[in-house]
């Protein structure tokens, strides 16, 4: 009996939650569109979240294609098949390995850092000190910052796969004598605007997610300095679980238009 | 005495009538009142948790009371939009219990912040730039300008806080625990700046606090917060020679 009341109450708050956020999620679509509109925090988060996560994006890819290369090279060996080396890596990053893992390193690296950005500044009252000087903190703070991971993350996508891709190069050139003309020329025959197309689209939709978790989780942080751990911890699990449910939907949809 | 009898007389800027608010079974506030008159410094007492923070959050609207009114300046708060509350609130300064600076902004960003928001209250060729000096020479900190609230230590953080609650120029200004937290020669240096602020711009002031010697010092009147009503109402004086048990818990210090 107590076991099925503490499922339900797990049930409850699951579901309150969810309510909660895409409570949240339609305040964001209203207050995107209405004036005025916060061009310099804008700015100025599209810098923070953009150049400062290059680095590490660009790092994560490079090892990423490094890694690919190295460990797929001795099975496509065993079936001569080494000269689809390009093909089959280009064709990996661009549509999957890319997007999601640069969008799992945003996650952490901005999703976490946007949850105890804005819950050490609700337990300090600093969102409500900007409430009461009459400025809307949510399009202040929210708007700016989702709209910034939303607008960033497709170009972080993009750096990471080029730099995936040239590890994945270097491996090939050193491993199997491959020019850079002859690798690039293969990657990009292989790839087509149905293979970047629906990735690219569906990046946009992985940083919304990461903002919108990430900011909802530190807006409606409480108890305390406790609570902003929470925020970011809890804004990177839900939003790497929500990255893969996107990826799965952002999947099965373009399968669906290939088919067609 | 006369004093108090003249400030009686003069205009309400604040008023609070019969405000309810619960969390849950937790009943908060079971119908407080308050009147605040222009130029007056009236100190709010109350335990910790009595609701004193949640009457000051809901009379800026950082909260919504169940039921009651809230007028300020004349204005009913409850029944104003998001615009005009927004308009409203600049001649409402908020003192902060733990200062509330923008952590990621200077002293001079945090100052300019308000200003931007409210640039229609002042004329076009104003030179903010003058405003945040004349503000951070007030609470006398006008060589913090570039610092980041990081670098400050609690009192300067404090006194900053309270140059950018003056920076809008706000008739009335609420003060939440200005003193807590504070050593006690910074906690006086604090209140002596609230009274000459208080006489300098002639702004009324509600102060929370539970600090006996800041109300002392500071109060033109006091009203004890307790079980969620205005208990007990008068000058320091009075209430401190006061024989109910209720009220003579709070001076026995």
């Amino acid at each position: 009996m107590e076991h099925t009341t503490s499922i339900n109450k797990q049930l409850k708050s699951f579901f309150t939650e969810i309510g909660d956020l895409s409570y949240f999620t339609i305040r964001y679509f209203k207050e995107v569109i209405k004036p005025p509109f916060e061009f310099k925090e804008l700015l100025h988060q599209c810098y923070n979240m953009g150049n400062r996560s290059l680095l590490l994006v660009g790092i994560t890819g490079f090892i990423i294609g490094l890694v690919l290369t190295l460990q797929t090279r001795p099975t496509l060996m065993e079936f001569g098949a080494v000269s689809w080396m390009p093909s089959m890596v280009g064709i990996s990053i661009v549509r999957e390995i890319g997007p999601i893992i640069t969008a799992l390193v945003c996650a952490g690296r901005i999703g976490s850092g946007i949850g105890a950005e804005l819950g050490s500044m609700r337990v300090t009252e600093q969102i409500d000190a900007m409430e009461v000087s009459g400025t809307n903190p949510f399009k202040f703070l929210v708007v700016t910052r989702v709209l910034a991971v939303t607008l960033m993350l497709p170009l972080l996508v993009i750096f990471g796969d080029a730099l995936a891709l040239f590890g994945s190069f270097l491996v090939e050139n050193v491993k199997g004598n491959v020019s850079f003309t002859l690798y690039f020329n293969q990657v990009f025959n292989s790839l087509e605007f149905g293979d970047i197309i629906p990735a690219t689209i569906k990046t946009f939709f992985f940083g919304l997610a990461i903002g919108i978790v990430g900011c909802y989780k530190g807006y409606y942080s409480t108890k305390g300095t406790a609570g902003v751990g929470k925020a970011a911890n809890s804004a990177v699990v839900f939003t790497s679980l929500l990255l893969f449910i996107i990826d799965f939907i952002a999947v099965f949809i373009a399968d669906i238009f290939y088919e067609l | 005495m006369n004093e108090n009898a003249d400030i009686s007389e003069r205009e309400i800027v604040l008023k609070i009538k019969d405000l309810h608010k619960s969390f849950g079974d937790n009943h908060v506030l079971n119908g407080f009142n308050l009147e605040l008159h222009q130029g007056e410094s009236l100190v709010i007492m109350g335990k910790s948790g009595s609701g004193k923070s949640v009457m000051i959050k809901c009379l800026v609207g950082l909260m919504e009371a169940d039921s009651g009114t809230i007028s300020v300046m004349k204005h009913d708060i409850t029944k104003l939009d998001r615009e005009a509350l927004d308009i409203l609130r600049a001649d409402i300064g908020f003192l902060f219990q733990g200062s509330a600076l923008y952590d990621s902004m200077s002293v001079r960003e945090n100052l300019e912040f308000p200003l931007r928001r409210h640039s229609k209250k002042f004329k076009k060729d104003t030179d903010t730039e003058s405003m945040i000096i004349e503000a951070l020479e007030n609470v006398g900190l006008a060589n913090a300008i570039d610092l980041m609230p990081s670098e400050l230590s609690g009192g300067m953080k404090r006194r900053v806080a309270l140059a950018r609650t003056l920076i809008l120029q706000p008739k009335i200004i609420l003060y939440d625990e200005p003193t807590s937290g504070l050593d006690p020669i910074t906690a006086k240096e604090i209140i002596i700046l609230m009274q000459s602020i208080q006489k300098k711009y002639n702004t009324s002031s509600l102060i929370i606090t539970h600090d006996v010697d800041c109300a002392r010092v500071i109060s033109d009147r006091m009203i004890l917060l307790i079980d969620g009503i205005d208990y007990a109402e008068g000058t320091f004086k009075e209430l401190s020679a006061s024989k109910d048990p209720k009220v003579k818990a709070f001076f026995k210090q």
